[in-house]
């Protein structure tokens, strides 16, 4: 089995993969890669199914190296990925040779990339999956410089595209009703679509909070804690709205006003803070 | 009241019930009768159903009608909690309910508490107690940090954070029992039906 060092992890490099769903009933989110497309795609890249688990890095940083002739592939965030000092493209299948470091620098947009190693990283699964659930603490710990990961066996060929488009992250994110519009005042739907929001420094991959105009409630009734999904689109008392990602809550007890299609959530998981944000039907 | 579906995104609909029971009598039945739904998450008075697909219009005719079963809970023994009474909202909670601090920390001790459901959090269970003179609304904003071991309330439930992590509710105190622990089976000590009380530390 081939090793990936890791040299440095930037200001958070995680272990993610398509999560644990299924487990409500325990109170354990469903976890998971914040932006799973791109999470996929960098898999895909390398041949991996598509639940490998991957490196998921926050604001680039990560440098890695392997002790074998590796393919590995980083997708997501709009960066610049460097093979030793030349620089090498993102969205595509990359040769690394012992002795190499590879580095995904700092978007320039967005927030999260992928770097899937063919073969996919073999660390201890938790509940079944090997996803750093950054909420209820399940999974492996956030990696550190120095660590050493196990890298998997392939199972399939490499794909013969060798290349994918890199489509930039959203800050449109697109949504349909949420199941308590009804709790809101009428003209909050509009509200909602019509503002430009901000993303404040506090989000993380359980949630994204915006800033902007209260979302007006139709009155101070309690709303019983009830089951969320990511992309829900939340208003706690302070009318401040936020969109919830992989490790949100199993439930909650706010009314949920919208909530992202699929594709939007991923885009969701790529805002950083100061991000303008505006919401679509 | 009649149930309704309530849409929620192209991946799940939320069935909301006339009350708790009728959605905790639904959970068995749902789960058999309606294609695809892949999991059922059972709230305050609600079901959430993660889909695999569409409903169709019969689907969503028998999550409106289907008879439930009523569920019994098998109470075995009663655990005991031993809590700290210095919640950093404890004062609060006494304003909001007209009782004195002395007063809220005996409403708590002094009721039976049942697990009606888990969620929000692993080892998270949701408490229903006897009465409501402990009802409280959530805080306005929820806290980004509760630390491990909080005894909370918000609206009939109360309820112990197992782990520090976000929390909307309002803390009265706080324990040392653990109630989640992946080496143990099953890992949250909390399951519904389970009763338990209170005792000040």
């Amino acid at each position: 089995m081939s090793t990936l060092t890791i040299h440095a992890t930037g200001p958070l490099a995680l272990v993610q993969d398509l999560g644990r769903p299924g487990l409500a009933h325990l109170g354990v989110s469903p976890s998971g890669a914040a932006d799973r497309a791109a999470h996929r795609l960098a898999n895909r890249l390398v041949g991996n199914p598509e639940s490998a688990a991957t490196v998921e890095t926050s604001l680039g940083g990560l440098v890695v190296s392997v002790d074998t002739v590796t393919w590995v592939a980083v997708a997501g965030a709009p960066t610049e990925v460097l093979l030793n000092t030349t620089p090498t493209a993102s969205h595509t299948a990359i040769v690394l040779s012992p002795g190499d470091r590879l580095r995904i620098t700092a978007p320039r947009t967005g927030l999260r990339s992928y770097l899937a190693v063919r073969g996919g990283l073999q660390v201890t699964p938790v509940l079944g999956s090997r996803s750093t659930d950054v909420l209820s603490g399940l999974g492996p710990a956030p990696l550190t410089g120095g660590q050493r990961l196990l890298v998997g066996t392939p199972t399939a060929a490499l794909p013969d595209a060798d290349r994918a488009p890199a489509r930039p992250p959203s800050t449109v994110l697109e949504v349909t009703e949420g199941p308590r519009l009804d709790w809101f005042v009428p003209s909050a739907w509009s509200r909602l679509l019509d503002q430009v929001w901000t993303a404040t420094a506090e989000l993380n991959r359980v949630a994204v909070r915006l800033q902007g105009p209260a979302l007006a409630r139709l009155s101070d009734a309690e709303l019983g804690s009830e089951g969320l999904v990511r992309g829900a689109v939340q208003v706690p008392a302070s009318g401040q709205p936020l969109v919830f990602l992989s490790d949100h809550p199993v439930t909650g007890g706010y009314p949920v006003i919208a909530v992202l299609t699929e594709r939007s959530a991923d885009d969701a998981a790529q805002l950083r803070p100061g991000a303008q944000v505006r919401f679509r039907r | 009241m009649t149930r309704r579906l309530l849409d929620y995104g192209a991946g799940a609909v939320l069935l909301e019930c006339a009350d708790l029971a009728e959605a905790l009598s639904l959970l068995s039945v749902v789960r058999g009768a309606v294609d695809p739904v892949t999991e059922i998450v059972p709230g305050a008075r609600t079901l959430l159903l993660r889909l695999s697909g569409p409903l169709t219009p019969t689907d969503r005719q028998t999550l409106l009608t289907v008879e439930g079963k009523p569920v019994h809970p098998t109470p075995g023994e009663a655990i005991t909690l031993r809590a700290r009474y210095d919640g950093a909202d404890l004062h609060e909670v006494a304003r909001l309910t007209g009782l004195s601090v002395e007063g809220v920390v005996r409403a708590h001790t002094g009721q039976t508490w049942t697990v009606a459901f888990c969620g929000f959090a692993p080892g998270f269970a949701y408490l229903r107690g006897e009465h409501n003179a402990l009802s409280v609304p959530r805080r306005p904003t929820p806290r980004t940090a509760v630390p491990t071991g909080s005894v909370g309330l918000a609206g009939p439930w109360s309820g112990v954070y197992p782990r520090r992590g976000p929390g909307g509710w309002q803390l009265i105190g706080r324990t040392e029992t653990v109630l989640w622990d992946l080496d143990a089976d099953p890992p949250a000590l909390l399951q519904p039906g389970q009763q338990l009380h209170f005792v000040e530390s």
